[in-house]
């Protein structure tokens, strides 16, 4: 079933290569067919799993290189079942707000579904080389859809931009877990993360090999994830991105970098991360503070969105770097949480530039009058990036900082950094919303139009999800609590002290 | 003495004979449609090869100083496959070449037995004899538009500069036989590192694997590549860029890891160095260029230096050379592939305008997807991106580079120079990719017209990226039976001893 999400947008793709560029039509039809079954199947996947069973579920192993050990091996638990709904979520709405590409879509919809299969595939890996080559499937696919299709003067230098850091980050990301991979006895050498897990829990890994392959996973990944002051990338590549790409990049690829941290990172090298979570304390607090406060000074709409989330994955870094079950549970939580807040914000910020033709705040404002829709929703999403209860961020960031005040005390001031932010947050949002709803209005925005009833479908899906998982938090925790529970307790036994 | 051993090189040289025949009684127009037939011929050459040759015992022919061995005849398959396609690019290009068609297209066949010959050669004699015979035909395939001056240079560069490595190749392996008395590799192999102390006989093999860095261009050799690559017709460049180093990688490996293994740990700072100079090097000049096939030169180098990291790994363990030994086959054939490909794009978009800039592919996403594709695909596999062929192929190297890394933490750095250079190399290919889909000025639009036998390369070159990326498991295991014989040679040396 887990194959069938990761095969469907990638033989699509495939499909679609071969017809010839006129059928327009078509190429919308197979996107949005693809990505509906995918959204179903993840749909029923997230319902039947069960959260009781120890493991993973949903299994399915092919063995891929005999020589190496490497497997194609998928497979969810409590960590990556959230975040696969939520990409597949994601993934379907991307899909419907591209009726804005006007030009050569052949070649946006197979790229797009390229990278929506290598999302896929990177989030439900259970074997490190797969893990790693999903991922970088997708950048390709971006540099080109940024480069083809994005707007702006510095489309170009965003697209290097982003693909260079994330090439640098990735390829720093893979040294480590070779490095992992040669940690193990010539015999015993596999690429699959159960059993390199299991391994290591056993024979735990050498302190100083700890000490210098956590850090490179730590900043590799943390260079995906835009991890200050690596973070540079993000806020220029989403805006000059087409929406779809910045949807599922900043909503979903870019939790894969927090997923492997905690996939990996974590419960394999515990001592590694407890030499290193001093630095990530101090570095999340530059996420925090240093780009809340950039995205303050914007006067772009989708830099400020950009800025914000680079914000947001401030918090995830904190609720991993509290190392406890609450903070972790807290972690993944907000990483679901804002990849549909990410993705709703992105998308509407969309909409309005398709309708306007700009997105410089000074330029819009009393938007409300005539986007009742588009204009509500974008309210909901800036409270939401508030932290406001009622929606999804909400519980998770709360979590994430009842975490990290128990796990580290010593890091009060990053805590104290987190609450400050959340007030910036509000500030700079709150201020987006008037310039851009209130206020008077342009008088050439008179005949901007609102979303039509199909339009509004992808926002509405993504709020319900806001709304529904802010409403009911439990069905999220119930299932990542578990996971989250031994991959604390494998790594730090007399943490559980500490975490109950 | 076994003469059927060389069955593939006669037949190889019977084919370059014939065509220079066949060429006196083809009229003018239908000459360049011997590159068909030759093409053709080399296929049968190489599905022979299949039929004839399988595993078993190594065999030897000259006196011992041929080698049919598993590595062998992986090197040989490897050199029909390039040339089979250079010939078809060949094909497209001869409408640039004024005057002796045939001619070249035989050079090409020459040069493809000389690599052949130097896949077994097994003693210094029949090292030095093969790579002249490859390096005196390239003298003149880098030189053959004669009417073109750039041409002339690259030839003039590649004359100049070849006979130097070639004089430091004699001098050297003057200084190997004085020192040693032996010419053959098992005989040296035999002497147990009896003259790892020896300067003289160390500085011999020195100037050896100068000379070879030469057909690589690695790092203190690698000046003639750019200027050659832009300069020589394309299909040259092409046969250069593949052909020729893979020739300098396999004397190589025999030399330094069949030969004379003690001296080759002795020297693993050295490869080490050489291999970080290289990739810096390679990928650093790289940026600034605007000439496609300047690009590709230094591009060349770089990809020099990945694959010396791999000789280098396998240096740290001179004993157990297969996991290293394979990483660098299968490199090598994926570099094959990628090469191969974007070549063969340039040479089709590139021939109406007389400078190859990197603007002239502007608009080839919209003119021609199929070799925007192609190109896009072969700059992606040359940067080492997943799925395709050049990833897998950089995977395998790190992570042999990493596995000595406990032994001598240079390996580290040298990993993390790889690093840095892929992401600079990522820099200028995705250049060419952002040239093709979304340059500002697109020069021509026009569809370009691509004959079958070119269709049927590109499938084959996007065939061999694709599998190489998504399903190494075959070729990995060929590409360890082929390394396999250099630890052979060594297990005999030992028996002997």
């Amino acid at each position: 079933m887990l194959t069938a999400i990761i095969c469907v947008p990638l033989l699509t793709a495939m499909v679609l290569a071969l017809i010839p560029r006129n059928f327009r039509f078509l190429f919308r039809l197979g996107a949005l067919t693809a990505t509906f079954i995918t959204m179903v199947l993840a749909g029923v996947i997230f319902w039947h799993f069960d959260a009781g069973l120890a493991g993973y579920q949903f299994e399915t192993i092919r063995p891929w290189v005999n020589d190496l050990a490497i497997a194609y091996h998928v497979g969810v638990d409590g960590l990556n079942v959230g975040l696969l709904f939520m990409g597949a979520i994601v993934a379907f709405a991307a899909t419907c707000v591209s009726w804005e590409i006007k030009t050569s879509g052949k070649g946006f919809y197979i790229l797009l579904l390229l990278m929506i299969g290598g999302i896929f595939g990177a989030f439900a890996s259970l074997d490190l080389f797969f893990f790693y080559f999903f991922h970088e499937l997708a950048l390709v696919p971006t540099f080109i859809m940024i480069g083809l299709w994005g707007r702006g003067a510095n489309k170009n230098y965003a697209a290097f931009n982003l693909t260079l850091y994330l090439s640098l980050g990735a390829l720093i990301a893979l040294i480590g877990l070779i490095g992992i991979y040669l940690q193990m006895p010539a015999g015993e050498r596999t690429f699959s993360i159960p059993r390199i897990t299991e391994y290591f829990q056993s024979q735990p890994m050498a302190l100083s090999a700890q000490r210098w392959i956590f850090p490179l996973l730590m900043f590799g990944f943390g260079i995906l994830v835009a991890l200050w002051p690596f973070h540079t990338w993000a806020p220029l590549g989403y805006s000059a991105a087409p929406t779809a790409t910045a949807m599922l990049h900043a909503g979903v690829l870019k939790k894969f970098g927090l997923y492997g941290l905690i996939r990996v990172a974590l419960p394999l090298m515990p001592d590694g991360a407890k030499h290193w979570f001093f630095v990530l304390g101090i570095l999340c607090f530059g996420n925090i503070i240093h780009s809340g406060w950039v995205a303050m000074r914007q006067r772009d709409l989708n830099l400020l969105i950009g800025n914000s989330s680079v914000a947001h994955m401030g918090f995830v870094f904190l609720g991993i770097a509290s190392f406890n079950l609450i903070g972790i549970t807290g972690a993944v939580l907000v990483m679901v949480a804002h990849g549909f807040l990410a993705a709703l914000s992105f998308g509407l910020s969309g909409y309005i530039h398709q309708q306007t033709g700009t997105l410089r705040m000074d330029d819009l404002g009393g938007l409300l009058h005539r986007l009742p829709f588009i204009g509500a929703a974008l309210l909901m999403a800036a409270l939401a990036g508030c932290g406001l209860p009622g929606f999804a961020n909400f519980p998770g960031e709360l979590l994430v900082l009842f975490g990290a005040w128990k796990g580290m005390p010593v890091m009060g001031f990053a805590i104290a950094a987190a609450w400050g932010a959340l007030i910036i947050a509000a500030l700079y949002m709150l201020r987006a919303v008037r310039n851009v709803l209130h206020g008077p209005m342009p008088d050439r925005w008179l005949l901007v139009p609102d979303a039509t009833s199909w339009r509004k479908l992808p926002f509405a899906l993504l709020l319900a999800a806001l709304i529904g998982f802010g409403i009911f938090p439990r069905v999220l925790t119930e299932r990542i609590k578990p996971s989250i529970e031994t991959i604390v307790n494998a790594a730090v036994p007399n943490m559980q002290t500490v975490s109950r | 003495m076994n003469p059927s051993v060389t069955i593939l090189e006669l037949a190889v040289l019977a084919l370059g004979l014939a065509l220079l025949l066949i060429d006196l009684w083809t009229a003018a127009e239908r000459k360049r449609f011997l590159g068909y037939g030759a093409a053709a011929a080399l296929g049968l050459v190489l599905a022979y090869s299949f039929v004839r040759f399988g595993g078993g015992d190594p065999q030897y022919a000259f006196g011992g100083s041929y080698v049919m061995d598993g590595m062998a005849l992986f090197f040989k398959r490897f050199f029909l496959l390039a040339a089979i396609i250079v010939l078809l690019i060949s094909v497209e290009f001869s409408d640039r070449i004024l005057a002796g068609v045939s001619e070249y297209y035989a050079l090409i066949v020459f040069a493809l037995s000389g690599m052949m010959f130097a896949a077994s050669a097994n003693d210094f004699t029949m090292l030095f004899v093969s790579v002249e015979l490859v390096t005196v035909t390239f003298y003149v395939l880098t030189s053959f538009q004669r009417s073109r001056l750039p041409s002339l240079e690259a030839g003039i560069k590649y004359l100049i500069l070849g006979a130097l490595s070639t004089a430091f190749t004699i001098y050297g392996i003057a200084l190997v036989f004085g020192t040693s008395g032996t010419m053959k590799f098992g005989e040296l192999a035999n002497l147990h590192g009896t003259l790892t102390g020896n300067n003289l006989f160390l500085a011999g093999l020195l100037l050896v694997v100068i000379g070879l860095g030469f057909k690589i261009a690695a790092f203190p050799v690698q000046i003639w590549a750019p200027d050659v690559y832009q300069g020589s017709p394309a299909p040259t460049a092409a046969f250069l860029a593949v052909g020729s180093k893979a020739t300098g990688f396999v004397l190589l490996l025999r030399v330094l890891f069949s030969a004379v293994p003690e001296v080759t740990a002795q020297w693993t700072q050295l490869l080490i160095m050489m291999s970080a100079v290289t990739i810096l090097y390679g990928n650093l000049c790289a940026i600034p260029q605007r000439n496609v096939k300047r690009l590709l030169g230094y591009s060349s180098i770089a990809h020099a230096g990945y694959l010396l990291l791999g000789i280098a790994a396998m240096a740290g363990n001179v004993r157990d050379t297969s996991v290293g030994g394979s990483a660098v086959l299968y490199y090598l054939t994926g570099y094959l592939f990628s090469v191969l490909a974007a070549f063969t794009v340039i040479t089709l978009v590139l021939r109406r305008i007389e400078v190859e800039d990197i603007s002239g592919l502007a608009g080839l996403g919209q003119g021609s997807p199929l070799l925007a594709a192609v190109m896009t695909l072969a700059m992606v596999s040359l940067a080492g991106i997943p799925p395709l062929a050049g990833f897998f192929g950089k995977f395998l190297l790190v992570k042999s580079a990493l596995e000595q890394g406990s032994q001598n933490h240079a390996y580290y750095w040298l990993v993390g120079i790889a690093v840095a250079g892929v992401v600079i190399s990522i820099w200028y290919y995705f250049g060419v990719i952002r040239a093709i889909y979304w340059s500002r000025d697109p020069v021509d639009l026009s569809p370009i017209a691509i004959s079958l036998p070119i269709r049927l390369a590109l499938y084959v070159c996007i065939a061999g990226m694709l599998l190489l990326g998504l399903f190494p498991n075959p070729m990995l295991d060929t590409t360890q039976k082929a390394a396999k014989a250099l630890e052979r040679v060594q297990a005999t040396a030992i028996a002997n001893h």
